[in-house]
């Protein structure tokens, strides 16, 4: 148990005497150090994403020039597109994985992996996580199913191919498609490890923000990140379990011969002895997970804007409890709303207008986050720094791509644009881009608490956020029409349809932005690199902010503060406060009053 | 990480930081988690089995005939005995285990020793127990003849008990070439591994027994499986008869519903492998016990986290016993 009380902080000090030496493996390797940690999770996320970036361009390139060859292609997909035409086989597996890793490995174990290691114990002032060793565990985990996935590429039929959902029977038989083979059953073991370091990871979030929390930060003033971390780790344990159900029965009923998702099939002439199972049964149970994982991937990205915008802005976060109100609802209508998944499925009609309801409540918590955001911005004093321009830029994609799950989330709507690049469009910009967007403002904001100081070119966070938000409107804006227009979505080709001819051009135009716009990401990737050696040092507060982590040694030393930890007596969002007479700020000279500066005689007392 | 180390303070409220609101040490609140997301993945299973059973729900298996037998008491029916047997050893063992716990409140090692000691035997009957409950159910007991469509038919006689398909199958001898013979090796790769009795000597047999009829899997609108009529059984038997079914496994049960037996084993297994690490945990924590860890800790805080677990997975079997066996 770790002793975070504050007469105790002294002997914690004296303990660093033998703990400091340290080799490398257990600084870098098997580090118990939350900080250590997080960065293990953002470079093992980040380099996920290059390889499910890729993988969308790839599949980009072959929509825009259907069959027609490339080097790359052979360069990259060799016997799957020899003479560099790329198979249809290969086009779904590259859907598919690049459909897995970003959900899971980027957005969910890179983002909230990332940020909930870096500023829980930095933001409540806590020395580490709860147990540091258990964290360490869930990282490793997160490293081992990152190395199955990858290594699911490498195998001869290739990898799994159904779909980021892989529902059954297409996933269940390994007669159906080549990817329901040996790559399919190492997406499952890559999975099931994934659930459990994710499990590991969110038992160590809640009990840490439970417990460990600094003399006087009360749950209502820990700083919006912290209730997103928190409420996000509480879906995880919540939903991923549910997940884990589906995949084990899935594995039963690949490789075990059970019937808990496959009846009636007949497949290559041959009768399958199944009956009496149920495909709609795994995606409730899927979906069970499936939606909730969207909020698990799009809390911690609100949180951090919520944060960064408040210091940039030079204001307090417009409508603190009903931040963390909405937060709290949506984690509790993301439980009751799978349904909205699965209107075609054949559910019954009825149970689809009672997901209908609930869906649409969704739009409450979320208009209440997003006009709070905005009047936070309302006659503030915009510092736009990088972070700050990739927090309104989640602010706009979040609203353009929430206003489309209003049609979607109607099933009378849904059933003209299910399964076209309407809902493609949707829930890329809506979790996609915007929780990416949450990912950059983040890795902008904390670098400098990451590495010792350094800070991220701003120049450079300038080209890069432009270009993308150009880029990624100019990908996913005119998906929506394109998906309007009936093109449906997991097609390798659509020349064989002449309705769609007319959509070829529009194709182009997306796939030349999407190329752009990952050429863009690769300026992020030298500015990350070569700021963490090179990057200009720093202030110990760069941004002005009232945090805890702030008041941290720049300096990682294995338990956060050389001194006493700091005790609170604020809430995180006193910027630009004037004092009593209204003649200035209450420090003088300062537009922010840190967490740990106690009530000072000209202000006024504030309950927020 | 360090020993727990009292607050000494306590001023101010309980969420106001610098305390444990729950009073709960992190490990302990972790334990807690853990259960709220292991239960989640026991509700996914018994959610499912719920939604395919009300699906098949006239045509699934009654459980006091499936479990009817007690371990030395063949032929005698006593449904349901030995699974309230087993029951009542797992919940007798989370009782033994309270003891545990409480002792090491009080720091009396051997206290805890004998009570962890307990728990562990009580833990291993059961799932010795599960085992020979597996073992019966795989081995059956009458047996029965699966039809085309996957629909089981099982045998009565006019008196409408059930009959043994072994007790009226005539022998039809199998052409010795088609066996399978050591000398030919003992691994070999074949179809289904064959049955006692084919499906033509059970029609046979059937055929030279007049007082034997056939009853469906299906229920009737009281609940009551369905009966046919002499002639109405020949003609199912003879038409739609395809393979004898002798116990159950993943693809066939003599039961009824194939789901049944899929859920019933897939279920059990998972709820066994819990209580299997549970005892695999309890010897752990018991040498700890015994080596005096714990004592030297001053506390047994340690025993009282498996003892959660523990708990837990008993609250879980009342669960599963509920659905599989009650309902």
């Amino acid at each position: 148990m770790s002793a975070h009380a504050n007469d105790h902080a002294v002997d914690h000090h004296d303990d660093h005497g033998h703990h400091h030496k340290q080799s490398f493996i257990t600084k870098y390797i098997f580090s118990t150090d939350h900080k250590m940690i997080s960065k293990q999770y953002l470079l093992t996320g980040l380099f996920m994403g290059i390889i499910g970036i890729a993988m969308s361009i790839l599949f980009r390139m072959q929509l825009a020039w259907p069959e027609e060859p490339f080097q790359i292609f052979e360069l990259l997909l060799g016997k799957w597109a020899e003479g560099g035409v790329m198979d249809p086989s290969v086009y779904l597996a590259l859907v598919t994985i690049h459909g897995t890793i970003m959900v899971f490995f980027v957005l969910t174990a890179g983002l909230s992996g990332t940020f909930s290691n870096l500023l829980i114990p930095l933001q409540i002032g806590a020395r580490d996580m709860a147990s540091g060793f258990l964290n360490m565990v869930s990282y490793w985990l997160f490293f081992l199913s990152s190395f199955f996935m990858i290594m699911s590429l490498f195998v001869e039929a290739g990898p799994a191919s159904a779909g980021w959902t892989v529902y059954p029977p297409l996933s269940a038989l390994p007669q159906a498609i080549p990817g329901s083979g040996a790559g399919m059953t190492l997406w499952l073991v890559s999975m099931a490890i994934f659930i459990a370091s994710s499990l590991l990871g969110s038992l160590n979030y809640v009990v840490t923000v439970l417990n460990l929390r600094t003399k006087g930060m009360s749950m209502t003033r820990l700083p919006l990140t912290i209730w997103a971390f928190f409420v996000t780790a509480v879906i995880g344990i919540v939903s991923f379990p549910v997940l884990l159900s589906a995949a084990l029965m899935l594995l039963m009923d690949r490789s075990f011969g059970t019937s808990f998702f496959l009846s009636d099939i007949y497949i290559a002439g041959e009768v399958l002895h199944n009956q009496g199972g149920s495909p709609v049964l795994y995606e409730h149970l899927f979906w069970f997970l499936g939606h909730p994982e969207v909020y698990i991937v799009i809390l911690p990205a609100m949180g951090m804007v919520s944060e960064i915008m408040a210091t940039n802005a030079r204001k307090p976060i417009f409508g603190y409890r009903a931040m963390v109100m909405s937060i709290l609802a949506i984690a509790f209508l993301s439980t009751i709303v799978w349904g909205h998944h699965m209107f075609i499925s054949g559910m019954n009609p009825f149970l689809g207008s009672v997901f209908t309801f609930t869906t649409l409540l969704i739009a409450i918590p979320s208009a209440v986050k997003s006009f709070n955001w905005i009047t936070t911005l309302w006659k503030g004093n915009l510092q736009m720094n990088t972070a700050m321009l990739f927090s309104i830029g989640f602010v706009s994609t979040f609203i353009t791509g929430g206003l489309t799950g209003i049609i979607l989330g109607d099933s009378a709507l849904d059933i003209n644009v299910h399964d076209t690049y309407f809902v493609v469009a949707h829930f890329h910009l809506v979790m996609g881009i915007s929780a990416l967007y949450g990912l950059f403002a983040g890795v902008y904001h904390w670098f400098p608490k990451m590495f010792e100081g350094r800070m991220l070119n701003k120049n450079l966070g300038y080209v890069h956020f432009w270009i993308t938000i150009v880029g990624a409107y100019g990908v996913f804006f005119p998906m929506h029409f394109v998906g309007m227009a009936g093109l449906p979505r997991r097609y390798y080709t659509n020349t064989a349809f002449p309705y769609f001819d007319d959509l070829a051009d529009i194709n182009v135009v997306m796939t030349i932005f999407a190329i752009i716009t990952a050429a863009a990401q690769l300026v992020f990737l030298y500015n990350f690199i070569h700021s963490m050696y090179y990057g200009k040092v720093g202030p110990k507060n760069p941004w002005k902010a009232t945090t805890l982590e702030w008041t941290a040694d720049v300096k990682h030393i294995h338990g956060n503060w050389s001194g006493p930890i700091p005790e609170v007596h604020r809430w995180a969002y006193d910027y630009s406060k004037l004092n009593k007479d209204e003649t200035g700020y209450v420090i003088e000279g300062q537009d922010y009053i840190p967490q740990h500066v106690p009530l000072q005689d000209n202000e006024e007392e504030m309950h927020h | 990480m360090e020993a727990t180390v009292a607050t000494t303070e306590t001023q101010g409220k309980t969420w106001e930081g610098g305390n444990q609101p729950l009073r709960a040490s992190y490990g302990k609140m972790m334990m807690w988690f853990f259960i709220v997301s292991d239960a989640l993945t026991f509700s996914g299973f018994l959610a499912a089995y719920g939604f395919s059973r009300f699906k098949f729900v006239d045509a699934w298996p009654i459980a006091d005939e499936v479990f009817t037998h007690f371990p030395f008491l063949h032929g005698v029916p006593a449904p349901m005995f030995y699974v309230a047997f087993m029951t009542f050893v797992l919940i007798f063992s989370s009782v033994t285990m309270v003891l545990a716990v409480d002792a090491g409140h009080k720091l009396q090692k051997s206290k805890v020793a004998t009570y962890m000691f307990l728990t562990i035997i009580g833990g291993i009957i059961f799932v010795g127990s599960q085992a020979w409950e597996w073992g019966t159910f795989i081995k059956g007991e009458y047996g029965a003849v699966e039809t085309k469509g996957g629909k089981i038919l099982q045998f009565l006689d006019t008196d409408g008990n059930r009959v043994a398909i072994s007790s009226f199958a005539t022998d039809i001898p199998v052409p010795s070439d088609e066996a399978h013979v050591d000398s030919n090796g003992i691994w070999y790769m074949g179809g289904e591994t064959a049955t006692t009795y084919s499906y033509e000597e059970v029609t046979a047999g059937f055929l030279a027994n007049d007082n034997l009829l056939i009853r469906t899997q299906y229920l009737d609108e009281h609940g009551h499986p369905t009966v046919l009529s002499r002639e109405a059984s020949i003609a199912k038997l003879k038409n739609d008869g395809k393979l004898v079914v002798e116990g159950a496994n993943l693809r066939h049960n003599e039961y009824g519903h194939p789901l049944f037996a899929d859920f019933f084993f897939f279920i059990t297994g998972f709820h066994g492998f819990h209580v299997f690490s549970g005892i695999v945990i309890n010897i752990i924590i018991f040498f700890n016990v015994v080596i005096g860890t714990y004592e030297k800790r001053k506390s047994y805080e340690m025993v009282e986290k498996v003892g959660l677990y523990w708990h837990f997975v008993d609250l879980v079997w009342v669960f599963v016993f509920t659905f599989f066996y009650l309902v």
